[in-house]
């Protein structure tokens, strides 16, 4: 379980999260929605403990995770951008990851999954952005977490690796883990997610299902209803 | 820590720019020698270019190297690994890296040309503990640049200045004030200035063993005046480590409150 308590932060003169309180429960897939700038990844990176935040506090589990770090051993996360140092074959990489987690990792099964063996020796400097994306989900799905973040997973995968990847995501909450995924594709987040965290302006603005959010705005599907949410508070 | 460093620096081992570095190095070493053929002045040239070039390199490479591993970077820090670790490693990763260029490059045609039976050997070892440490120095530097400047184009330019700064201008603002104010005792003023810039430290560092310090610059002159060279030694190379710490401590103090 996350617990989030009074969360403020600002960069310079732009505030981006003010007061947030949010708890999220074990077991489920959590779908964080809002506009661009409204502090989803800022929110993401604070629980990574990669944003620091000025007021609030953050609790899994139970315990503080501000200034501390070997509580992200049981955190998997997938970054927006996936951008690997030029040098490094795909192998090493996965090597170097391993390395550095004191985790059992299973990549073989995702790696021929994703039809990631024969780029296993190449460079990653010389792979596509979509097949660097695949080797970004191989990265943090190889490890058992209870927690598992992925800021905008699907960014440049083809389709097939989009079923793999909701397969997997959906593999995982039969695990009984927490998910946690921002994306801007409605439909990605209507097929999967439990349950929606739509943020606006620093706050949660709506929690609760997708069914929920079309009855208290009025729209039929889900894209209009969140446009209905942003554009009603405008 | 170790693993990042063994990363970061096989990394860096495998790009081309490492190659070119110890290649230039290399091809230097041997032109000064077939030009002096004499080890001992090979070693004063070198010493001139060291002293600019390393810092430049180090500069360059510490920035380019902190804006390119930007998102690789992110993705470490989200693993269960303290940020001091990630960035002390890739700091050690890129300075040995480079001082690996460097001590190569410089050491196998000095090693070819005798230098085991030269009396410059001594010398020799000491220019490359000063480019070394230049090395080390400069890529902490650049480190605290980088980590300061969100804009790419912004810390490259600072970096770019610092090096500029400490190289030429720093040194120009010091002869200026010594010919304006020559009617003061200048020499304690021009010792503590002195400290301030580590490429003008190497140099005098070098210089006192060298017994040439008139040739380069009047702060060498002066240092050599004020110290029996022992002391002038010693405590110049005590400043140099310093100017490694102080940057490495600066710059671990300042990622406790970085946002990535």
């Amino acid at each position: 379980m996350i617990e989030i308590s009074g969360l403020n932060k600002r960069f310079g003169k732009l505030t981006v999260l003010e007061g947030l309180d949010l708890i999220i429960d074990s077991g489920g897939i959590f779908a964080v929605l809002g506009p661009n700038g409204s502090g989803k990844t800022t929110l993401i990176k604070s629980i990574l403990g990669m944003v620091i935040p000025d007021k609030g506090d953050i609790k899994i589990s139970g315990e503080s995770v501000l200034k501390k770090w070997k509580y992200r051993n049981e955190i998997n996360y997938l970054p927006q951008i996936a951008n690997f140092p030029a040098n490094l074959s795909v192998k090493e990489l996965i090597k170097m990851v391993k390395n550095l987690r004191p985790k059992q990792a299973n990549d073989k099964a995702l790696i021929e999954r994703f039809g990631l063996e024969s780029f296993l020796d190449k460079k990653l400097g010389n792979l596509s952005g979509g097949t660097k994306q695949k080797v970004n989900i191989v990265l943090t799905f190889m490890f058992e977490s209870e927690l598992i973040i992925l800021d905008e997973p699907t960014t440049g995968l083809d389709p097939i690796s989009l079923i793999h990847l909701k397969e997997i995501i959906r593999e995982e909450r039969e695990k009984g883990k927490t998910i946690l995924i921002t994306t801007h594709i409605m439909s990605f987040v209507e097929e999967i997610a439990d349950e929606i965290v739509f943020l606006l302006d620093g706050e949660i603005y709506f929690k609760g299902s997708s069914i929920e959010l079309k009855e208290r705005t009025g729209q039929s599907d889900l894209e209009h209803a969140i446009a209905h949410l942003i554009s009603k508070d405008l | 820590m170790i693993k990042i460093l063994k990363y970061s620096f096989f990394d860096l081992m495998r790009s081309r720019w490492s190659y070119v570095y110890f290649a230039f190095y290399m091809a230097l070493g041997f032109v000064l020698l077939f030009l002096n053929n004499d080890v001992n002045k090979a070693v004063i040239t070198l010493m001139n270019i060291i002293i600019v070039l390393t810092p430049l390199i180090g500069t360059i490479f510490g920035v380019m190297y902190y804006y390119n591993s930007k998102e690789f970077t992110e993705l470490l820090l989200a693993q269960p690994i303290k940020r001091s670790t990630i960035f002390t490693g890739q700091y050690l990763g890129i300075s040995i890296s480079l001082t690996l260029s460097l001590i190569l490059g410089l050491g196998i045609p000095f090693l070819l040309y005798g230098l085991f039976m030269s009396s410059a050997i001594f010398e020799f070892t000491l220019l490359l503990v000063v480019g070394t440490l230049l090395n080390f120095i400069f890529v902490a530097l650049a480190f605290n640049i980088a980590l300061s400047n969100e804009n790419k184009i912004k810390g490259f330019g600072y970096a770019i200045l610092m090096w500029l700064f400490l190289a030429v201008i720093y040194d120009g603002i010091f002869l200026i004030s010594l010919v304006v104010f020559n009617e003061y005792p200048l020499d304690n003023f021009a010792l503590f200035t002195t400290m301030f810039n580590p490429i003008d430290l190497s140099r005098i560092l070098i210089l006192l063993k060298l017994d040439i310090s008139a040739l380069l610059g009047y702060t060498g002159a002066v240092f050599k005046k004020f110290f029996g060279t022992d002391l002038g030694f010693f405590l110049s190379l005590g400043v140099m480590f310093l100017w490694v710490l102080l940057p490495v401590w600066r710059m671990r103090t300042k990622l406790k409150k970085k946002d990535f």
